[in-house]
């Protein structure tokens, strides 16, 4: 197909694409081809239903889709037109799903998702819990079509917004548009994105970018990677849409090189739009020029920070500097010109918001934050992956109803969002109705919406000093606050998890904390106390169970507590005495005992035990009346 | 040689026509390292002396870029890169213990490489494949769900290549 040249051009290709890509009376199996499905062996499914279709001699149309979210039970896939969904599937469940479904139209039960092995299965994908809830706008073709032909994202509505914006709106009409929805930024801090815009817009340079931060250094967030690897074009149009709204020619995608999938869809995607005519100058005959680059991170958290990136893209150390000048200033984007900077999430709204409205946009969400929300939900939960729903919903129900609760019936702890720099939320605040201002005012944030979910065995100590290491590690050393106090934090909580914890420790973090916030450069420094700082307020208890008992009742730190066989239990194997390096089990009477003397509390006979009998316990204070028998 | 070949105007893209040349060839840098780094499998100190050069940046700051970021590295890496995820997710679900494991097994710690090469052991922050945490990459093929059982695998796997 040749280049499109006008509006009618895209219109009549829409036409016959759409009759001729997706049609009913081919059978279609839409399997996930993203990163976890592949890993759990999706290539090798689609070889297997591809080599039995052509045994059988069927027409069997495999679609290799992105990310579809239930990650843990990959690889999934959907037969169409039954409309079934199918789970861990293995290449030699092919031939069954062939015959009973593709030529027999009933369901195959033995991929079938359940919820555990007792309960029915449930055959349709939209009746699965995990998928009950959900309301895709900005993943709304992950899962649909393969993000590797653009006719396929044409077929399905692709471009309309674009379509529809230069055919009938004037730029400011379509800035309007998008600062009427409140669309608030995805990446974290939720800036309302109209605002920025105008911003942008307003400035007199005749040279301006519109750049995309697929920086998703958070650890625990997905989200960005499934759109630019399974919907790519999506995240074009957005641009797309934005360029024309604040007059920009160029365009940057900023990804992280631990995504190298990403990179790959991204860069046949853009060659893709180009020989279509979507990018370059003059699209559609509207006068409108725009052109798409991809820059690679390599592997610094801070580049996702607005003026670190910049500095990156521009060649240099991703260091960050003060504002103003804002990105959407003279002087302050990329090689000086304004630049608008959004996160992948954001822009993959930004066109049905042009096809269906800002009205029908707010009537999704809450009033502050209208929309949806892509959160990966990981952690102990059951059902991990990706999840997207409407802002408003409770914490409860993404764990319970769509996590499907907590891993191996354990009881919930903590609920970690917003990746470093968000914080812990206890149990109490579960039936908060989420959106970008509620989770601020318990003390933890949105961020880019990754959701760990921790049960009894984790440690909440622990898990805060994971975070200020991360963050440690990741600070880029220009200021003060955050390259010696994340250190000094960090210092603090490595004595107290390993059973040198002080009185007065806690109040120390705290102080540190709250300078580091006040005094920080940029957004990393800002936010890195704060795992420590909710953690503090939720679990205090923790803290000084640790500083004063030198006990961690998550057992997760080690040399703390006092460690003991209990000879009940004990069936003399012999482990714990093999696996300890200090020579401190010992053998009395055929009974073990661990002499408190050698004890480093190192946890190797801990783990080592079969049946758990080796115990740690609270060291037992000594009261003031045994002092003085 | 390697860096002669790297075309300025090419990598930097479309926005070639609005910049300086000193821009250009700075703005460049980044990607110059990743093509090096691809190459060689890591940054040789000649081929950084002539990068410098063509692109008219002194030595010292190339350094100081390419030391900045974690991904780029200085001295030679192992013929297969076995890279442990400890994200969060991976970290909640017992990243630490699979670390432990295979640093036993191969006897080295994060960040080294066996004496023979075959191998280089290091940590990524987070491969954004939470779902199946913990994580592990073998060169860039992602293994996941962990057991003990499947680190052998790894083990194995890696010994045999």
């Amino acid at each position: 197909m040749g280049k499109l040249h006008t509006i009618e051009d895209l219109t009549n290709l829409r036409k016959l694409l759409t009759e001729e890509t997706f049609r009913p009376e081919v059978p279609r199996i839409r399997l996930c081809s993203g990163t976890a499905c592949t890993a759990t062996g999706s290539p090798k499914v689609v070889t297997a239903l591809e080599e039995e279709a052509a045994k059988r001699g069927i027409t069997l149309d495999v679609v290799k889709t992105g990310c579809q979210g239930l990650c843990q039970k990959g690889p999934v896939m959907k037969v169409e037109p039954q409309g079934i969904f199918y789970q861990k599937v293995k290449p030699g469940h092919a031939k069954s799903i062939l015959a009973y479904t593709v030529i027999g139209g009933t369901p195959f039960r033995q991929s079938l998702y359940r919820d555990n092995i007792l309960s029915e299965p449930i055959p349709e994908m939209m009746d699965v819990p995990f998928y009950k809830k959900q309301l895709r706008i900005a993943l709304r073709n992950n899962g649909v079509i393969d993000p590797r032909n653009i006719y396929h994202y044409i077929a399905v509505g692709g471009y309309s917004a674009l379509e529809k914006a230069l055919g009938s709106m004037t730029p400011d009409q379509v800035l309007d548009e998008v600062d009427k929805a409140n669309l608030r930024g995805r990446g974290g801090a939720g800036f309302p994105a109209g605002k920025k815009w105008k911003h942008t817009k307003s400035d007199k340079s005749k040279v301006k970018f519109v750049i995309a931060n697929g920086d998703e250094g958070d650890p625990g967030a997905f989200m960005d990677r499934s759109v630019m690897e399974g919907d790519p074009h999506s995240l074009f149009e957005g641009m797309l849409l934005c360029a024309y709204a604040i007059g920009a020619e160029y365009g940057m995608i900023y990804v992280r090189h631990e995504y190298p999938l990403a990179v790959k869809n991204l860069t046949l995607a853009i060659k893709q739009a180009e020989d279509l005519g979507l990018l370059g100058k003059n699209i559609l005959g509207s006068g409108l020029n725009f052109t798409l680059d991809i820059r690679e991170g390599a592997g610094a958290f801070v580049c996702g920070e607005s003026t670190a990136l910049v500095a990156s893209i521009e060649g240099e150390r991703g260091f960050p500097r003060p504002r103003p000048p804002r990105l959407s200033q003279q002087g302050g984007g990329v090689w000086g010109y304004p630049s608008n900077l959004n996160n992948i999430e954001t822009y993959a709204c930004v066109p049905p918001i042009i096809e269906k409205g800002a009205d029908w946009f707010l009537s999704i969400g809450t009033k502050n934050s209208p929309g949806t929300k892509v959160f990966a939900l990981t952690g102990k939960v059951v059902n991990t992956g990706l999840v997207e729903v409407p802002m408003g919903i409770t914490l409860r129900e993404i764990i319970y109803d769509i996590g499907g609760g907590i891993m191996n019936g354990k009881k919930f702890k903590a609920l970690q969002t917003g990746g470093p720099s968000g914080g812990c939320i206890p149990e109490e605040h579960l039936d908060l109705p989420v959106d970008f201002d509620s989770l601020a005012k318990v003390g933890s944030m949105m961020g880019s919406g990754g959701m760990v979910a921790m049960d009894e065995d984790n440690c909440m100590v622990d898990v805060a000093k994971y975070f200020l290491s991360f963050c440690q590690s990741e600070s880029c050393g220009k200021c003060p606050p955050c390259r010696i106090g994340t250190y000094q934090m960090l210092q603090i909580l490595e004595r107290i998890t390993s059973g040198k914890g002080e009185p007065g420790d806690i109040e120390r973090l705290e102080e540190i904390g709250r300078n580091i916030k006040d005094g920080a450069l940029c957004g990393l420094g800002n936010s890195a106390p704060n795992p420590v700082l909710t953690t503090i307020k939720y679990f205090r208890k923790e803290y000084e169970e640790h500083i004063h008992d030198k006990y961690c009742s998550a057992k997760a730190c080690s040399g703390l507590g006092v460690f003991r066989i209990e000879h009940d239990e004990c069936f003399l194997c012999g482990l714990c005495k093999e696996a300890c390096a200090f020579d401190a089990v010992r053998v009395t009477r055929d009974r073990f005992f661990i002499d408190q003397d050698y004890c480093t509390k190192c946890k190797a006979c801990y783990t080592a035990c079969p049946i758990g009998a080796v115990k740690v316990e609270k060291q037992k204070r000594q009261t003031a009346k045994q002092e003085v028998v | 040689m390697f860096v002669e070949e790297l075309n300025v105007d090419e990598k930097i893209g479309h926005a070639r026509e609005i910049l300086t040349e000193t821009q250009r060839k700075r703005g460049i840098l980044i990607h110059a390292f990743q093509s090096i780094q691809k190459e060689y499998n890591y940054l040789p100190e000649d081929v950084l002396n002539s990068l410098s050069k063509k692109l008219d940046i002194s030595l010292s700051e190339v350094y100081s870029t390419a030391s900045f970021y974690k991904h780029f590295y200085f001295k030679p890496r192992g013929r297969n890169i076995v890279c442990v995820c400890v994200g969060t997710a991976c970290h909640v679900r017992g990243a630490g213990k699979v670390l432990e494991k295979i640093e036993e097994s191969f006897g080295l710690k994060e960040g080294e490489t066996a004496a023979d090469m075959s191998v280089t052991l290091e940590t990524v922050g987070c491969v954004g494949c939470c779902g199946l945490a913990p994580v592990v990459t073998v060169n860039e093929e992602v293994v996941g769900d962990l057991n003990p059982k499947k680190v052998d695998e790894i083990i194995k796997m890696v010994e045999e290549k």
